[in-house]
């Protein structure tokens, strides 16, 4: 047990001591490079499935639910402590995988097109981790910046106006966000003198009347801060054209950065304002829910609206972040075991149509989109030539590689929509069940008005994802004005079929995933385990 | 000393709120300066404001904490001063690569009338 207390810190010190050496080789030496950087983010995920293993095997309820671990071996409340549980050791799993995927996508041309891309991303991969793990509010905000610096570099790989243009706006966002992030951790910190997230979370039932304003005029700005990562309307719009034009991989990794923000709004809202926190619990519910309904809207009507696959894929991942907060935000441990079951799927499914879309895009002719839609409402003059066709055999006999991405592009379609036998539609079948549920299968509660909103958007977002991909799918594998068989490498149809098939196996292991969810979802409910795994055991009387 | 720091806090935040709304992308690295200024006193007021009192401990006798300045929001600064140094020298190079491949020094690349 000793030794693998050190694991913890694994996925912080891995990716970093990686990038830095990897800044010691010329750019010429890429092929050692990317092996470096691939063998590296291989043992990350072995280190996330260990912490994953050492977090599933802790009995439920108990203290050793939440491992932590004191970085420079002071005592919990005054210095940086990593904080192991269910949740985060399935979001380093998740990232982790999509790390992987990703790299192993770009080093078919990706990675050379710039400087630096691997120790970028090795630096990403690092502040993810951190973020993750990470136990007090202020590495919180480090490890943020550690990302988005990161995440600035990796934008702006490859270059040409449009990524600098996306990238100035992301930076000067983000930059603006992160001051709002410092302002809510010090109003906290002024409020109840700690930032450790646990100690805060006993703090809070404590804080008198009169400095309750101040308390959550600070939580509200912090959640501000992750609301802008996340993508809520109306803090998403810089959202969709960063993601477009980042590079495929890095686009597909991207896809993570959303759900810290909600990774942080799940942590903190359920940890500081759970059942414990007295009158101030649920702080913030109502306004996430809503929020999260403005956004599904929003993106759902771009997602109907998108006229090129860039922007379908950037509203699907704000459709996802929208189904995420309302979820948060309706703070029941059924939904949110749905909800991570949902984070999960959704995030492999954009990460691999990310990739897919970039495959997919050299089979056209440039400005297709376009012209399709033009044609489409002026109507066209194509009859002659269909006509002119029909005495030649019936169908096309299509190419190999395009019939491989047709099927990769159906099962995203059936994923990003929810439909069976794929794992998005268990994901939202969960969730969906413990919206209707709140009290139990069966109970005759009565359902608000706002869940079944709720209930038909997250419906309603599934169905214009069907809409939109069948005509993104229609236009470009069955009716193309011109057959271009793509040019695909091995290398970058194999990291878009392995996460579909990890979507896959988590439909045959449904059972197990749940599960998992489940027993993450209901720590996250009982905050008194996580504040005695950081704390250590704490006599009853102080425990809220 | 707790209005006039307010005030600078306040005029700081607004002039910097008001430089990034504006199209330039030189009033942009202005305003987001203004702004992390405005912030870095800010994160140092919530330690209390208190003159003549040392952030650390003397060991040699008994300490008495509350004749102490708070340490952490100081150790804060710093480390946000430094992050945003980085950040925002980032941002200028973003900037002049933005001002040499669409020649506008517009946040849109273009001018918007």
């Amino acid at each position: 047990m000793e030794w693998t207390r050190h694991l913890l810190i694994v996925p912080i010190l891995l990716p970093m001591v990686t990038g830095a050496a990897l800044l010691l080789f010329d750019e010429t030496r890429h092929t050692f490079k990317a092996v470096v950087s691939i063998a590296s983010t291989v043992l990350l995920l072995v280190a996330a499935l260990a912490l994953l293993g050492i977090a599933n095997g802790a009995p439920e309820g108990s203290a050793a639910l939440a491992t932590s671990y004191a970085v420079a071996d002071w005592p919990a409340p005054f210095a940086i402590v990593l904080v192991l549980d269910r949740l985060s050791a399935l979001m380093l799993t998740v990232t982790a995988v999509l790390a992987l995927a990703s790299l192993v996508f770009s080093i078919a041309r990706w990675d050379r097109s710039g400087p630096h891309f691997h120790t970028l991303f090795q630096f990403l991969l690092m502040g993810l981790g951190g973020a993750f793990l990470t136990g007090d509010l202020f590495n919180l905000f480090v490890f943020f910046e550690v990302t988005l610096a990161a995440s600035y570099g990796l934008l702006l790989h490859g270059s040409g106006p449009f990524r600098v243009r996306s990238g100035l706006h992301y930076i000067a966002i983000n930059l603006a966000a992160s001051a709002l992030f410092l302002i809510g951790v010090s109003l906290i910190y002024g409020v109840t003198g700690t930032l450790n997230m646990a100690d805060l979370a006993l703090r809070i039932p404590g804080v008198p009347p009169e400095d309750r304003m101040l308390l959550l005029a600070g939580a509200g700005i912090l959640g501000v801060a992750f609301l802008v990562k996340a993508g809520m309307w109306p803090l998403g719009f810089w959202l969709t054209s960063a993601y477009m034009a980042a590079a495929a991989p890095v686009g597909a990794v991207f896809v993570i950065l959303t759900k810290v923000g909600i990774y942080v709004m799940l942590r903190l809202s359920l940890l500081l304002f759970g059942s414990p926190a007295g009158e101030l619990t649920g702080f913030g519910g109502t306004a996430l829910v809503a929020g999260g309904i403005a956004t599904l809207v929003f993106a759902t009507s771009g997602v109907l609206a998108s006229q090129s696959m860039g922007r379908l894929a950037g509203y699907s991942v704000l459709v996802s972040s929208g189904t995420l907060l309302a979820a948060v935000g309706m703070g029941d441990a059924a939904v949110v075991s749905g909800a991570l079951f949902y984070l999960v799927s959704s995030t492999f499914t954009t990460a691999a149509l990310f990739m897919l879309i970039e495959l997919v895009e050299r089979a056209r002719e440039p400005g297709a989109d376009l012209l399709a839609v033009t044609r489409e409402a002026y109507g066209e003059d194509k009859e002659e030539v269909v006509e002119e066709h029909e005495d030649e055999e019936v169908g096309v006999v299509m190419p190999g590689a395009l019939a491989i991405l047709g099927v990769s592009f159906g099962c995203i379609a059936l994923l990003l929509a929810g439909l069976p036998p794929l794992s998005g539609f268990l994901a939202k079948f969960a969730m969906l069940s413990g919206m209707l549920n709140l009290d139990g299968l069966g109970s005759p509660a009565e359902i608000p008005a706002r869940t079944w909103l709720l209930v038909a958007l997250v419906i309603l977002s599934g169905f214009a994802a069907l809409v939109a991909m069948m005509r993104t799918g229609i236009r470009t594998f069955w009716a193309p004005l011109e057959v271009i068989v793509p040019r695909v490498l091995v290398v970058e149809v194999a990291p878009i079929l392995a996460l579909l098939l990890l979507c896959l196996a988590m439909t045959v292991g449904g059972g197990a995933m749940i599960n998992y969810t489940e027993a993450a979802a209901r720590a996250l409910h009982d905050p008194s385990t996580y504040i005695q795994g950081v704390l250590g055991p704490i006599s009853t009387g102080a425990l809220p | 000393m707790e209005l006039t720091l307010a005030i600078a806090i306040g005029v700081l935040t607004g002039s910097g709120v008001w430089l990034i709304l504006r199209p330039r992308t030189y009033q942009l690295v202005i305003g987001l300066s203004l702004l992390s200024y405005a912030v870095n006193l800010f994160i140092f007021s919530m330690g209390r404001l208190r003159t003549g009192a040392a952030p650390v401990l003397d060991p040699s006798g008994a300490v008495d904490p509350a004749s102490y300045a708070d340490p952490i929001p100081q150790s804060l600064v710093l480390t946000a001063i430094v992050i945003g140094f980085a950040t925002t020298a980032l941002l200028l190079v973003v900037l002049l690569a933005s001002r040499g491949l669409t020649g506008s020094d517009h946040v849109d690349g273009r001018e918007s009338h």
